[in-house]
């Protein structure tokens, strides 16, 4: 072993301290990037971390569970018309949308049916719920991207269709109206009439949302070629609704699905894009909302007469068995596996809720994505917190 | 301001400061779950309109507010983080408690992750009951603590005593409707 003198030995270790400074100097520190669990961009309490490098995302994770009210267990303490109480409030934007699978499973199980003018109604409300739920998510949409104009006419005319829900139902916001073997009541009178106006209404905020927001250079730039998800990919990571179609999947449990609903009576149209980028997942949903329009002016011109409720008893016992219905919610599948043991109440309810597994792409799609480009892919994927966490 | 600061106001400079700030609150908001949609309503939309109200909604931070709204359920796993917001607020600050389930719980009275009632973590001023209350009662709610606010001894706020009326009315958080919390 040879001996440095002292001063080589300085000499070395000044010029090693040399190196590891150019090193550092030339490579880009690392950072985590926390956003959330407050953040308007995440509608509510949803969490990411991700890791950066300069600009650029390498590793990004959601943190969900901010927002888990424990639906899951709480059903099988509740009985059963307790419950749509309850699954009301998972996708708080769409509410009626959340209760039919669950009532349709439950009567699977009774082996009773709707009448035809209970399902014609529900299918209605079913649509006005997403046609409540979409436009919120078309006004926001602007919001993540710096425009705050566009929320202020979604809420303006989401006011209209809450007003009919509220006309129909009671409630506002989470009406609780869908009953086993049936509704609650029938519709009051006038509110066909009204719901034709609304429509029209709703028509032409879709036509000014997308002069003032899709037609906006910004707007495009933003979102076009951003955030791409594969066919294959978004099959993979079970992708369900707009962001499915938005990949260019052809498929619907509106007309894919035989459920007694009042699909089969309607003419409408399934919109696909080829590109799977932001713009496509919004721009579905821009069509969704419209054929919805379409969909609730042709059956409130052919409801059918009779009750809106079969014979059912007065206390309300499921035998034992199990179902598994899912219908095609505004965020995409939602469906509810009940298992009965015989009792007023359920023994298990697993609920799959559509958001939850949207946002199971995220690490996916964020990778290598820009900060900005961050909040406006999840803004396009679209999520509802209270249908993540449950 | 000096006067504030050492906790002693005369009574009319206080019944000008109140009027001047029950007409300009920064309202901060914490949106968690449905009633955050019907807060929303009530501070973005057209139809309800807050601000005629002076009340003034969105700011950046919650070191510029001197109101929150906490609006929905409040988890086990949020608790923290919205104790941690409520600490970031500059005094005096105000807190409204928005729906049933930040009230005490609400339909998830008996779940196992949801905190029954944010008055376990911050200090409520007003409750608004209801599941989602509607955005007028929320507004009315807003008008009814603008009114507590008028009779506030806001040196004994600025001494660090918390609220005390001026005169008579009770120093109780207000209901709206004036029922129990549900
Ligand atoms: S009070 Fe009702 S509407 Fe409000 S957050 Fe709770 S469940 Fe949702």
């Amino acid at each position: 072993m040879t001996m440095l003198s002292e001063r080589q030995q300085l000499s070395y270790i000044a010029a090693q301290a040399a190196d590891a400074r150019l090193n550092v100097e030339l490579e880009t520190e690392g950072m985590t990037l926390n956003i959330g669990p407050q953040h308007p961009a995440t509608h509510g309490t949803l969490r990411i971390i991700a890791r950066l490098d300069g600009e650029q995302v390498v590793w990004a994770e959601p943190v969900a569970g901010y927002m888990h009210r424990g639906y899951e267990k709480l059903t099988e303490v509740r009985t059963y018309p307790q419950v749509t109480a309850l699954i009301n409030r998972i996708d708080w934007l769409g509410s009626f949308a959340n209760e039919v699978p669950f009532i349709l499973a439950a009567e699977q199980l009774m082996e009773v049916e709707a009448p035809p003018r209970a399902q014609h109604i529900r299918t209605i409300l079913f649509e006005l719920s997403r046609i409540a739920n979409v436009s919120l998510f078309l006004g926001d949409l602007g919001v993540q991207m710096g425009a705050v104009t566009p929320v202020f006419m979604a809420f303006r005319d989401r006011e209209y269709v809450l007003n009919l829900i509220e006309g129909a139902t009671g409630g506002r916001f989470h009406p609780n109206f869908d009953r086993i073997g049936g509704l609650k009541d029938d519709l009051p009178k006038g509110w066909i009439d009204e719901t034709r106006q609304v429509m029209k209404k709703l028509r032409n905020f879709c036509d000014e949302i997308e002069d003032l927001l899709f037609g906006n250079e910004i707007f495009q730039s933003r979102t076009r070629g951003i955030g791409v998800i594969p066919a294959e990919v978004a099959k993979e990571y079970g992708l369900s609704g707009a962001n499915l179609r938005a990949s260019g999947v052809d498929w619907d449990l509106r007309r894919d699905q035989k459920l007694p609903l009042a699909y089969d009576k309607v003419d409408f149209r399934v919109w696909t894009h080829p590109d799977g980028d932001s713009w496509a997942r919004c721009w579905i949903r821009l069509q969704e909302v419209r054929e919805a329009t379409k969909i609730v002016d042709q059956l409130i011109e052919t409801i059918p007469a009779g009750p809106v409720m079969a014979k059912v008893p007065r206390i309300i016992k499921v035998p034992e068995g199990e179902a598994w219905v899912s219908t095609e919610n505004p965020l995409g599948e939602m469906g509810y596996y009940v298992v009965s043991k015989g009792d007023l109440g359920p023994f298990r309810v697993k609920i799959r809720s559509a958001s939850f597994n949207n946002i199971s792409i995220t690490p996916w799609v964020l990778k290598g994505v820009y900060v900005p480009d961050i909040i406006t892919i999840l803004a396009s994927l679209y999520f509802i917190l209270g249908d993540i966490d449950r | 301001m000096g006067l504030v600061d050492r906790g002693r106001l005369p009574a009319p400079l206080t019944k000008l400061f109140n009027l001047g700030r029950s007409y300009s609150m920064w309202v901060y908001q914490w949106g968690l779950a449905c009633c955050a949609i019907e807060m929303g309503a009530a501070f973005g939309s057209p139809r309800y309109d807050v601000m005629r109200l002076g009340v003034i909604p969105l700011p950046a931070s919650p070191r510029q507010a001197d109101l929150v709204v906490v609006s929905g359920t409040v988890t086990d796993k949020m608790a923290p983080a919205v104790k941690r917001l409520y600490e970031q607020m500059p005094e005096p600050k105000y807190v409204i408690s928005m729906g049933s389930c930040a009230n005490c719980g609400g339909p998830y009275w008996d779940s196992y992750s949801v905190t029954k009632g944010v008055d376990q973590i911050i200090p409520v001023d007003v409750y608004v009951p209801g599941c989602p209350p509607r955005p007028e009662a929320l507004l009315e709610g807003v008008v009814l603590l603008q009114q507590r606010i008028k009779n506030e001894d806001m040196a004994a706020r600025w001494r660090g005593e918390g609220f005390t009326p001026l005169q008579r009315a009770e120093s109780e958080p207000i209901v709206v409707g004036g029922g129990p919390i549900e």
